[in-house]
């Protein structure tokens, strides 16, 4: 087991609401059309706040909840697929803001397994070099959307969470994990194509900055790798699935998430959504899910949970965690 | 592997993703209108046929009625 213990978790959101029916005003779609095979009722997406913004605000959260000053902090770790910048990454740009001065910090691009990823590092540093560290999943996934492709518009959101990490001798952190990449189907789900106007040769690349998607390879990914992955990271954990007390799966599709408790023969009660209210946001999903659990006392210490994380890439990855 | 194997292992599959009565399912049922499959219910059976008879289904393939899925299914397993 690599200890650690979550001693804080925190989420943001934007206030703006968009719901399904506001949606239908501009596009062709309706909530008839979206809730049945979705699962979402409403996103929030930000005014003018960037993604930094939002990840700010989480951190601060963190570090007000646990009664912590920002210079306490080693590391600070964010899952994103929607920097405000490539350079400064947001975590750089939180690190600066807060005034963490003793802090590193890097983004992690994974897309929506990102949260999954970036969480698994902060084990690893913690338990080898680090006493202390926020890990962050934010991200403005409006500014990726092609508002005309009511294929994909419908599906995101905007939004930030974290959870504040700290080494420790207790029996809580990570007991196994089972992270892949297929990047070889990458072409799958993409988003934010770089453009290169390149003096000497001309225009190499046309920025292609919206999400483009292709649905039957993404559930088909999704509801394949993702109880794999869980199946080998409770091997390797030496647990039965009936041993997990949660599964908090990645936020993308309602359907896809009762496809895989199916498949895993596992009690949908085990499977808690909330993306009904915020629609897919990526990197974010999974850490607002395991906030607003915690905040409601649903999931406490003691308790063993999975985490999955699938998208982009392609990624998965699943986490099992001793809480 | 029969046609008729091939229709009896796909009512099958429909039957229980769609929580039908056996007879609910005949050679001419459309996914779409007679059973209100929506484009993820036929993402979800075309992988479990792919899975079951272990065989790929295109992307593109244009299947209406369970006799179009068959079709598809016996071109591929008796190929």
């Amino acid at each position: 087991m690599e200890r650690f213990t979550i001693v804080q978790s925190a989420r943001v959101v934007p206030e703006r609401v968009v719901t399904n029916d506001e949606l239908a005003t501009f596009m062709d779609t309706s909530d008839e059309w979206i809730q049945p095979r979705t699962g979402i009722r409403q996103r929030h997406i930000v005014s003018t706040e960037d993604t930094s913004d939002l990840a700010v605000g989480v951190a601060t959260k963190l570090l007000n909840q646990a009664g912590l000053t920002a210079d306490q902090l080693d590391f600070i770790l964010v899952g994103t697929m929607s920097p405000d910048t490539l350079s400064p990454s947001v975590a750089q740009i939180v690190q600066g803001k807060i005034g963490a001065t003793n802090a590193f910090a890097w983004d992690l691009s994974a897309a929506c397994s990102g949260f999954v990823y970036t969480l698994s590092m902060a084990s690893a540093l913690l338990t080898t070099r680090y006493q202390r560290g926020l890990v962050i999943g934010a991200e403005v996934l409006s500014k990726l959307v092609d508002w005309d492709d009511r294929s994909t518009a419908v599906l995101f959101g905007d939004g930030a969470a974290g959870v504040l990490l700290e080494r420790t001798e207790a029996e809580t952190g990570l007991l196994a994990e089972s992270l892949k990449t297929f990047g070889e189907r990458s072409e799958f789900l993409t988003a934010g194509q770089q453009r290169n106007a390149n003096y000497f040769a001309g225009e190499l690349k046309a920025a292609d900055p919206y999400f483009k998607m292709n649905g039957r390879e993404v559930y088909n990914f999704a509801t394949r790798e993702v109880p794999a992955v869980l199946n080998e990271a409770l091997a390797k954990a030496s647990l039965t699935p009936d041993e997990i007390d949660y599964y908090l799966l990645h936020q993308a599709n309602g359907r896809i998430v009762s496809s895989i408790a199916k498949r895993f023969g596992q009690p949908i009660e085990k499977f808690p959504t909330n993306m009904a209210f915020y629609g897919n946001t990526s990197a974010a999903s999974i850490g607002i899910l395991l906030d607003e659990l915690r905040e409601a006392g649903t999931i406490k210490p003691g308790q063993t949970i999975a985490i999955a994380g699938f998208g982009g890439g392609l990624t998965v990855g699943a986490l099992i965690i001793k809480v | 592997m029969t046609e008729a194997e091939i229709l009896n292992k796909v009512t099958e599959i429909l039957v229980d993703q769609f929580d039908l009565e056996d007879g609910e399912v005949k050679p001419e049922t459309n996914l779409t209108e007679d059973i209100d499959a929506d484009s993820l219910d036929l993402f979800e059976v075309l992988n479990r046929v792919e899975d079951d008879f272990d065989i790929k289904l295109a992307v593109a393939e244009e299947i209406q009625t369970v006799q179009d899925l068959v079709n598809k299914v016996a071109a591929q397993v008796n190929a």
